[in-house]
């Protein structure tokens, strides 16, 4: 009937949840863009001699506003300038509002980098599907940074990107500059024409039948509203890119990033910890179900 | 030291002594936190007396309904369990993360570390030993630990009671997880009420032996031993309801689509008790407060409910909305998430949720009623058109 109670079996070696675990360090804005009307992004450089923790594409940070809370942002600068953290966000909320208030030299608080990545070096020699909608385009940048970087690595890389309007096009001198490129294949289009676009009009999913990639040796990298994802997973299937090669990137609350809190569930994954890059056949059966 | 042994055995305690059970807790240290009546229920609070337990109480509960009694003998545990659980002592509904000031290289926090409680819980039963264990698997058994928990946990003393008589929510029997007490405790009791108010006291672990060797005790009967273990079946037999597991997690996942769920939400009114009563229920939010001057800001966690939409919500809204998708969410993953998580269900079998749902929806009945109409194939959804 005795057993060994439960508390002497107890670790006492991991992260301590009161102390370390959730205090966040101090990050000096460094550099703020407006890339839009309701979108910007800071540069965050450590105050003390502490540094940012080495970050994969993909992966976000929860970032503090002193006494105004905290949120799950994804990084959006170059892993291999782990130094610079950018994170590129909308004030739509009661942190990102006061977020966007924060001038060069503000301090702000940095827990993290939590959760998965891009799987990018399993993914060398194949062609590479970015399929991504408004600020969707965010936890893409690294992932595009490092497919560049690397770009020997890979077969193509296609950029299909959807927008609402061209004003809303994110770090559009850099699309631009992609665009540019003769080793990147990128397509924008918008859900409205303003101005004097000349450019694709409609979904971003509309793109993907046309796109230029070998379904038989490609991968989907998708991130945007979860409408959107539902509909490119389908497109991409109907182009030949299975379940088993489409990675997703998940939005759900999250309050610790440590897998604790409870807010971050999709039905058996915990999408701070599991996620928030899925690939879709671990996820297939609850993604698109109601209100999951 | 001596080492604690099994094969130590069990003894009795009278009535009469119990009080001094109490005494040599508080002189080891411990803050007595035990059973007693407060606005016409059972509730948890400091104990200093065992007068002060309910005597002669007991509780009559069912879905949607809590009522003390009257026993016709001087029981001191002669009840089940009622709204709260052990869990607010241990990991605290509300409880400040950190502290920190404004200052000119943005803030520093300001450490105010204080010794954990040292309670010592009286009256534990079998059920809510079990959620102990559970939170023990969330809080200490992850990649993170909560070392708040983990300190009052590992100072807490348990004195585990077995149930005597079960009550009609009850369903610990179906799950192994009571009513008699498992292993975890301290001391854990069996109140006798034959001839003579005794209790036969087994110990379970070296300091659960230091603290019975300054109460007064002798070795139980072998008549004893067989009288507590037969009021322990009683209460067994006494089960109300009953939760079938098998094939528990695949049924909730294949049913993510069923009917049922709307049949619920006509009911539901997603009011969070069940979450707030369920001793093994653990999600908090994080708030963050500032005091007058903007200068001093602190981080507080409190206890949250899968039942508000504030819960899901992301920028785009509450992803669950619908009474059904809150409650749905909460089953499941109670149920089915919860061993994908920790290798166990959320459920002890307390019944509190049934008990404290205002309009008694029961646990065990809505997966009775998933589970009849189970065709064992999820239920096909229509295929996506493409806008």
């Amino acid at each position: 009937m005795m057993q060994t109670p439960l508390r002497k079996l107890q670790r006492t070696s991991a992260p301590v949840y009161g102390s370390s675990a959730c205090k966040p360090y101090r990050c000096r804005v460094t550099r703020r863009v407006q890339e839009n009307d309701d979108t910007f992004t800071v540069e965050l450089t450590p105050v003390s001699a502490r540094q940012h923790g080495a970050f994969t594409p993909g992966q976000f940070n929860m970032l503090y506003i002193f006494g105004m809370g905290e949120i799950p942002i994804s990084i959006s600068g170059d892993p291999a300038d782990p130094d610079r953290l950018v994170h590129t966000t909308r004030a739509v909320g009661a942190v990102t509002r006061p977020m966007a208030t924060l001038h060069e030299g503000d301090v702000i608080g940095v827990r993290g980098p939590f959760g998965t990545h891009w799987p990018l070096e399993a993914l060398k020699g194949k062609d590479i599907v970015i399929v991504c909608g408004g600020i969707g385009l965010a936890p893409l940048r690294p992932a595009l940074y490092q497919l560049v970087a690397n770009r020997g690595d890979y077969e193509r890389v296609v950029l299909l990107y959807g927008a609402r309007t061209p004003e809303d096009i994110l770090y559009r001198t850099e699309v631009e500059r992609w665009r540019s490129r003769f080793d990147l294949e990128v397509y924008v289009t918008v859900d409205r024409a303003t101005g004097d676009w000349h450019g694709n009009v409609g979904l971003v999913t509309a793109l993907i039948p046309r796109a230029p990639f070998e379904p038989r040796n490609a991968a989907a990298l998708l991130c945007g509203p979860e409408v959107m994802m539902r509909y490119a997973v389908q497109a991409l299937q109907k182009r030949g890119i299975g379940a088993a090669q489409t990675w997703l990137s998940l939005e759900r609350n999250m309050k610790c990033g440590m897998a604790m809190c409870g807010h971050c569930q999709f039905g058996p994954h915990i999408v701070c910890r599991d996620g928030p890059v899925f690939r879709m056949d671990q996820i297939q059966r609850f993604f698109g179900k109601w209100e999951v | 030291m001596t080492e604690y042994k099994q094969s130590d055995g069990a003894f009795i305690v009278e009535r009469a002594d119990l009080q001094q059970l109490l005494v040599t807790l508080q002189a080891h240290g411990y803050t007595a936190i035990g059973p007693q009546v407060e606005h016409d229920a059972i509730v948890y609070d400091e104990l200093t007396h065992v007068n002060a337990l309910p005597i002669g109480w007991t509780d009559v509960q069912d879905g949607g309904s809590y009522r003390l009694e009257r026993r016709a003998d001087d029981a001191l545990f002669g009840y089940t369990v009622g709204a709260q659980s052990w869990k607010r002592f241990l990991s605290p509904p509300l409880r400040m993360l950190w502290r920190a000031r404004k200052t000119p290289d943005g803030f520093e926090f300001v450490d105010e570390a204080s010794p954990p409680p040292r309670y010592a819980l009286i009256g534990v039963r079998a059920c809510d030993l079990h959620a102990l264990q559970r939170l023990d698997a969330i809080y200490t058994g992850g990649a993170v630990i909560d070392d708040d928990y983990q300190a009052r946990r590992n100072a807490a003393f348990i004195v585990a009671v077995n149930c005597g008589q079960a009550g009609s929510t009850c369903f610990c029997a179906s799950l192994g997880t009571g009513p008699e007490v498992g292993p975890g405790y301290d001391l854990a009791l069996t109140e006798l009420l034959d001839d003579g108010h005794r209790f036969v006291v087994v110990v379970g672990s070296v300091r659960g032996a230091e603290v019975l060797a300054e109460v007064p005790h002798r070795t139980a009967t072998e008549g004893e031993i067989e009288l507590a273990e037969t009021v322990v079946t009683q209460a067994a037999s006494q089960m109300g309801r009953t939760l079938e597991t098998a094939g528990l997690q695949e049924l909730l996942y294949r049913s993510i689509e069923h009917p049922h769920w709307d049949e619920v939400a006509e009911r539901c009114l997603t009011c969070g008790n069940c979450t707030l009563v369920c001793p093994t229920c653990f999600c908090f939010t994080i708030e963050e407060t500032t005091d007058l001057t903007g200068e001093i800001a602190e981080r507080w966690r409190r206890t949250d409910s899968c039942f508000s939409t504030a819960f899901s919500f992301i920028s785009s809204g509450s992803i669950r909305t619908s009474a059904k998708a809150r409650y749905r969410q909460w089953l499941t993953h109670k149920l089915a998430g919860w061993q994908d998580q920790f290798d166990s269900i959320g459920c002890v079998g307390c019944g509190r949720c049934i008990t404290w749902c205002p309009v008694g929806i029961d646990l065990t009945a809505e997966v009775a009623a998933l589970r009849a109409e189970d065709t064992g194939q999820p239920i096909a959804e229509p295929p996506l058109e493409m806008m």
